[in-house]
């Protein structure tokens, strides 16, 4: 089984964000960045599906951005266990149209000829939710998004897929294949400090987004980013915890009516 | 035509996201005086044809098929891409539902056009319609152009657009047919099946207290439920909160839980990610509690509270006590 999973670096969910001064992008100076949320899921279900296969396999960890952010969430996959990663190098400004981004992952990956492709559902950041369907295309594989569970078969991969309301569906994809998978399958886990020392000997394959691109340019491009002018006033109830709980029952009694 | 809308099958009903996108289609048609049809397909596209047929569109497509009756991306693709190729229509209009998630992203790759999805509005400009996104955790927003010739295809989120705002009126239908075959789809699916039967109906409630992240860990959900149970409400949580088991899947709001419209949903420790939002927008007065002066709840909420939760939630509980 060789897999790939793609990862991505993204604010931290709790990052205070700054529209840049080019209206196109957050500025990233005062930001930590971490491993999207369910791109961490999708590296623990590849590295689960790799211990599961009898015939071993290599999990390759695929991620693009700039050299400051992009092999600090590289090397956290290898220290969880990922062969080897792919850096694919990217400087601003940042590709957001997921056919381009998926192209650009086409040309890189296309060669090695992955079994299977995992990513998270969607980044934190773009939530365009678009990019592993569209690369799975590019590839010529099956695809399968929004996976809650995956069971390895002989040539094939079975997965639960999310429909709405809660509701569920297996379908089973020939492989090659590329899933996408939804947050809380697994417990992603920590890495041990055996994985973070011999994470510094793993290779990681650095390419460039400019050579990747070949001539393409987006379909779909991002005008302005800006913070949403809000539609309802928010009325913020403020003071000491005495005065806080004092005017929170006032308004359930009087303006609410709901006690 | 123009607009192309694509509808989607509830339960033999038309989705209310269809219905939604039907409304935003007739705004756009306003807009850039544009004709519209509607695309009934699929497990009973005869009814869903009916059904399209009293909303106020130039015409309805009625398109059936063998390797319609069941979903699967390849077949659900490469019939849009052909409806496409024949119709040349300029905008594809559908609900960003779970089922345009998996396969519309697909239609895009076949046909080399955008797919700008989970639309939030539009405005025109220059004669062109500009689309609003949420990015970053819906706490900026971006305006989206398509770069290449039409057709783009655009998907708007839940209750952009209200589904009781579509215009009524009489709409001729059109039978078209497309050329599929079994080996066009590499997936085979089994039945859907609805995973722990909800036991509880959180859609009738009056008043949700509900929990997000925010509550960090187990032991504290106890103070959400002396909090509900003071109120006489039910309680309600976010996805990560199931996720982590603290509580069952029963009680989750949002696009993969239950949509909800209480008197009051109040937001304990809750961001207000989209996909939770778009269960609870509906809710008459939103109150929330987060630490973080800039978690998204705050845009949607009525009353915000900025603080602790874990200090907030005993007194409120106890004065609530004292109240009654």
């Amino acid at each position: 089984m060789k897999i790939a999973v793609l990862v991505k670096q993204v604010p931290g969910s709790e990052s205070a964000l700054r529209v840049g001064t080019e209206e196109q992008w957050v500025d990233e100076s005062a930001l930590d960045f971490e491993m999207n949320e369910s791109d961490s899921y999708a590296l623990e279900e590849a590295l689960l599906i790799k211990e599961k296969s009898a015939a071993g396999g290599e999990v390759v960890v695929v991620s693009m951005g700039p050299p400051e952010r992009t092999p600090k969430v590289i090397r956290e996959a290898l220290a969880k266990g990922a062969d080897r990663g792919i850096h694919i190098h990217e400087e601003p400004p940042y590709e957001n149209d997921p056919f381009l981004i998926a192209g650009i992952f086409a040309s890189a990956l296309r060669d090695e000829q992955f079994d299977l492709l995992l990513s998270g559902l969607q980044s934190a950041d773009l939530a365009t939710g678009q990019t592993g369907v569209i690369l799975g295309e590019f590839l010529e594989m099956a695809t399968a998004t929004l996976v809650m569970a995956t069971e390895l078969q002989d040539g094939s991969i079975k997965v639960k897929r999310e429909l709405e309301s809660g509701w569920s569906q297996w379908i089973t994809l020939p492989l090659p294949a590329s899933i996408t998978i939804q947050s809380g399958l697994n417990q992603p886990r920590y890495p041990s400090l055996r994985g973070i020392m011999g994470a510094k000997k793993k290779e990681i394959k650095v390419l460039s987004k400019a050579d990747l691109i070949a001539g393409n340019t987006p379909l779909q491009s991002w005008e302005r980013l800006y913070v949403h002018k809000k539609e309802k006033r928010t009325e913020m109830i403020e003071g000491d915890l005495n005065q806080v709980v004092d005017q929170l029952v006032n308004v359930l009694r009087t303006e609410i009516k709901v006690l | 035509m123009d607009i192309l809308v694509v509808l989607e099958n509830r339960n033999g009903a038309l989705h209310r996201m269809s219905l939604e996108a039907i409304a935003a289609a007739q705004s756009l048609a306003r807009d850039l005086n544009l004709t519209v049809a509607a695309l009934a397909w699929g497990p009973q596209a005869k009814d869903l044809a009916r059904e399209a047929a009293t909303k106020r569109v130039d015409e309805v497509l009625s398109l059936e098929h063998e390797l319609l009756e069941k979903y699967s991306s390849d077949g659900y693709a490469e019939a849009i891409k052909q409806v496409i190729e024949q119709e040349a229509p300029r905008y594809v209009l559908v609900g960003h539902t779970y089922m345009v998630r998996d396969y519309f992203p697909k239609v895009s790759a076949r046909i080399r056009k955008p797919f700008v999805g989970d639309v939030v509005a539009y405005r025109i400009e220059d004669g062109s319609p500009v689309f609003t996104r949420q990015v970053f955790n819906a706490k900026l927003v971006v305006d989206v152009a398509p770069q290449v010739a039409p057709p783009v295809l655009v998907s708007f989120q839940s209750a952009t657009f209200q589904a009781d705002a579509v215009e009524a009126g009489t709409a001729p239908v059109r039978d078209i047919t497309v050329a599929l075959e079994a080996e066009q789809i590499k997936t085979q699916s089994e039945p859907p099946f609805q995973e722990a039967a909800g036991d509880v109906d959180l859609s009738s409630a009056e008043v949700i207290v509900s929990v997000g992240r925010g509550i960090g860990k187990e032991e504290n959900i106890p103070l959400a439920g002396e909090l509900a149970e003071a109120m006489g409400a039910e309680l309600g949580s976010s996805r990560p909160v199931v996720d982590a088991g603290w509580l069952p899947s029963s009680r989750q709001v949002g696009s993969s839980g239950q949509s909800v419209a209480p008197k009051l949903y109040f937001a304990l420790g809750i961001s207000g990610a989209i996909q939770h939002v778009v269960g609870m927008k509906g809710s008459k007065n939103v109150v929330a509690i987060n630490k973080d002066p800039e978690a998204p709840i705050f845009e949607i909420a009525d009353y915000g509270v900025v603080g602790d939760l874990l200090e907030i939630v005993p007194k409120l509980t106890e004065a609530i006590k004292e109240q009654s």
